[in-house]
């Protein structure tokens, strides 16, 4: 049984040569139960790779793309919860040019951004540094970074809220301790997206660092003794050896973590306590997905809603469009 | 021994005392807002909040629990967050398995494009879907229901990449095709030679779903209300949020709860999951 199939089938399929469409032997011909054996293989060979990916490309369809052109065919319209579509053409999104609380929601998602990223990701890298080191109780320096991604946001956010609070918070405590004035985190605007910040880096620089740890210790050993036989100080290799050795996966981390920052909702909303939705008493940290829900949730204008996601994937696209442009200029620039 | 590990790693200095200090800083900061939920959750409501705030803990963690478990029914949520997460880890290992398969080891056209779809999907915001979501959720009488949160995520493209890789890498051409001419159609070489290879990366992956579902908030706090079937996060949302008078040393027990399951977790597999994490990213 075994050699009949081998013999139909030439040569085994492989990923770079798909299975031999050249004449097999003798293989049509042949009638009977080899042949429907034959007919099923080849059947086999041909739809199962499709059935493998088909859940999912099927999740994908319902739960993603239908829900996305949705959400872009109601940004179109205005819709109450449990209400009928109604057409308005583009009135959703002159509305959000119009509004100044989109305006404050799209500047809060920027700086929160930026002021969460790039901290985060710079002390990630240096963390892995030091973690590349010969170490005693690595494992345990490990695991105890990577615990804070454990925790969910809601538990996360629960606690900092707590330190960072302006009466009785450890944070002001500690402050007072060095002889600083209580801070404000809650009212003020860059106390409050800095606090928020804290609990953005707090949950993911250990998990960034694991990642560039892993690039680092992909890195060849020969460049490193290269560099030193040049008379390249640790702090010398790690800039001109461990950096560009590890581009790529530092531009992965900064998109992952673009990504994240531009859909921030469970931070600021827990933050706020009971003016979470709203981003703060005075929309100081009201980000796009805050007032996303707030719009659809709160005042019950789905449109509207609809029409801010879809800046968002807009905004998306363009970062990720600029974010190409960054990539391909530097391997230009490196010459690959 | 030393010398096998140095060829094979990066640079391999020996720490030096400022290594040992910035890494017991950074593990402080790392495990002292944990440490400081369990003081928070051993103290009476009142003390909580008078300043300064405690730093070791106290004598009422027992009774904040009896109350976090009784009066705002954090066992419900645990129960249903664990079926949530085991469901989307179990679904979403198994058929990212065989699409990672799929797309490693067997030939078939689009493969490629198909592949960049599946990537390209990962940037896609969640907010995107929520609204048509929740009106369909809303048709079919769904609110509340945990399927309306297990559904989503039965398999994630994150998964799908994840698998593949790490069968190119494990999984050589050879396997597959000797496994072809003994006559083996598609399936059987998943269950004799797919699975068995594959499975320190399924578990690997099993965890990290694991846990990104028991933490997933935005579209359970969406689908979900917390008087309803919450999950942990939806509760403890719940809990945090609404009036100021609220009892902040039973929001931190509930914060505990449901912390706590996940870092027993971390305490035994920790090592198992930094490999994972570390092992889908390298050739990213």
């Amino acid at each position: 049984m075994a050699t009949s199939v081998r013999a139909r089938n030439g040569g085994p399929p492989s990923p770079d040569a798909p299975p031999s469409r050249s004449p097999r032997p003798g293989s049509a011909r042949s009638g009977g139960p080899s042949a429907r054996r034959s007919r099923l293989y080849r059947w086999d060979l041909k739809a199962t790779p499709y059935a493998f990916v088909a859940p999912f490309f099927l999740t994908f369809a319902a739960f993603g793309l239908f829900p996305l052109l949705y959400t872009g065919w109601l940004s179109l319209n205005r819709v109450e919860l449990g209400g009928e579509p109604e057409w308005k053409g583009l009135a959703n999104y002159t509305d959000l040019a119009d509004s100044e609380f989109f305006w404050n929601a799209l500047l809060n998602t920027f700086t929160i951004g930026v002021i969460s990223t790039v901290p985060q990701l710079l002390m990630a890298l240096g963390l892995a540094h030091l973690l590349n080191y010969k170490l005693r109780g690595r494992g345990f320096f490990r695991v105890a970074v990577l615990a804070p991604y454990a925790t969910s946001i809601a538990a996360a956010t629960l606690v900092f809220a707590q330190l960072f609070n302006t009466d009785y918070g450890l944070i002001n405590s500690a402050l007072g301790v060095v002889g600083f004035d209580p801070v404000d985190w809650e009212s003020s605007t860059w106390p409050a997206q800095i606090a928020i910040s804290v609990i953005v880096t707090w949950r993911w620089t250990g998990y960034n660092a694991l990642i560039y740890l892993a690039a680092m210790q992909a890195v060849p050993n020969d460049l490193y003794e290269a560099a030193a036989l040049d008379g390249a100080s640790r702090w010398r290799q790690f800039l001109s050896v461990t950096i560009p050795s590890i581009r790529p996966t530092i531009l992965f981390t900064v998109i992952v973590s673009t990504i994240g920052a531009t859909q921030l909702f469970g931070e600021p909303m827990l933050y706020g306590g009971s003016v979470g939705i709203s981003g703060g008493s005075g929309n100081q940290f009201q980000t796009l997905s805050l007032l996303m829900y707030e719009k659809g949730w709160v005042t019950g204008a789905l449109g509207q809603a609809s029409a801010i996601a879809w800046v968002m994937l807009l905004l998306l696209l363009l970062i990720g469009g600029i974010q190409a442009l960054v990539a391909r200029t530097d391997r230009k620039k490196l010459g690959g | 021994m030393r010398t096998r590990f140095r060829q094979k790693a990066g640079r391999q200095h020996h720490a030096g005392p400022l290594t040992y200090v910035l890494l017991g800083l950074a593990a402080l900061a790392s495990l002292f807002p944990l440490y400081w939920n369990l003081v928070a959750a051993s103290h009476t409501g009142e003390r909580v909040v008078t300043a300064p705030a405690p730093l070791l803990p106290g004598p009422r963690l027992f009774d904040n629990l009896t109350f976090a478990w009784n009066q705002v029914d954090m066992g419900e949520a645990l129960v249903n967050t664990t079926v949530v997460a085991s469901l989307v880890a179990l679904s979403t290992v198994l058929f990212s398995t065989l699409a990672g398969f799929a797309f490693a080891r067997l030939p078939f056209k689009g493969r490629n494009v198909l592949l960049t779809l599946v990537v390209a999907t990962m940037t896609i915001p969640p907010q995107l879907s929520v609204i048509p979501l929740y009106r369909i959720i809303t048709d079919l009488g769904w609110v509340d229901q945990l399927q309306s949160v297990v559904l989503p995520s039965l398999v994630a493209a994150f998964g799908v990449f994840f698998m593949r890789q790490f069968l190119i890498e494990a999984l050589p051409v050879e396997l597959v095709e000797a496994a072809r001419m003994d006559g083996a159609h598609s399936l059987r070489i998943v269950w004799h030679v797919v699975f068995p290879v594959a499975r320190p990366a399924m578990a690997v992956l099993g965890m990290l779903v694991f846990v990104q579902a028991w933490n997933d908030f935005f579209w359970p706090f969406i689908a979900l209300t917390p008087d309803g079937n919450p999950t942990l996060q939806v509760a403890l949302a719940g809990l945090g949020a609404g009036n100021h008078s609220v009892d902040q040393a039973v929001v931190l027990t509930g914060a505990l709860i449901s912390t706590v399951p996940l870092l027993l977790v971390f305490a035994v597999l920790g090592k198992h999951i930094v490999g994972g994490i570390t092992a889908g990213a390298v050739k990213s």
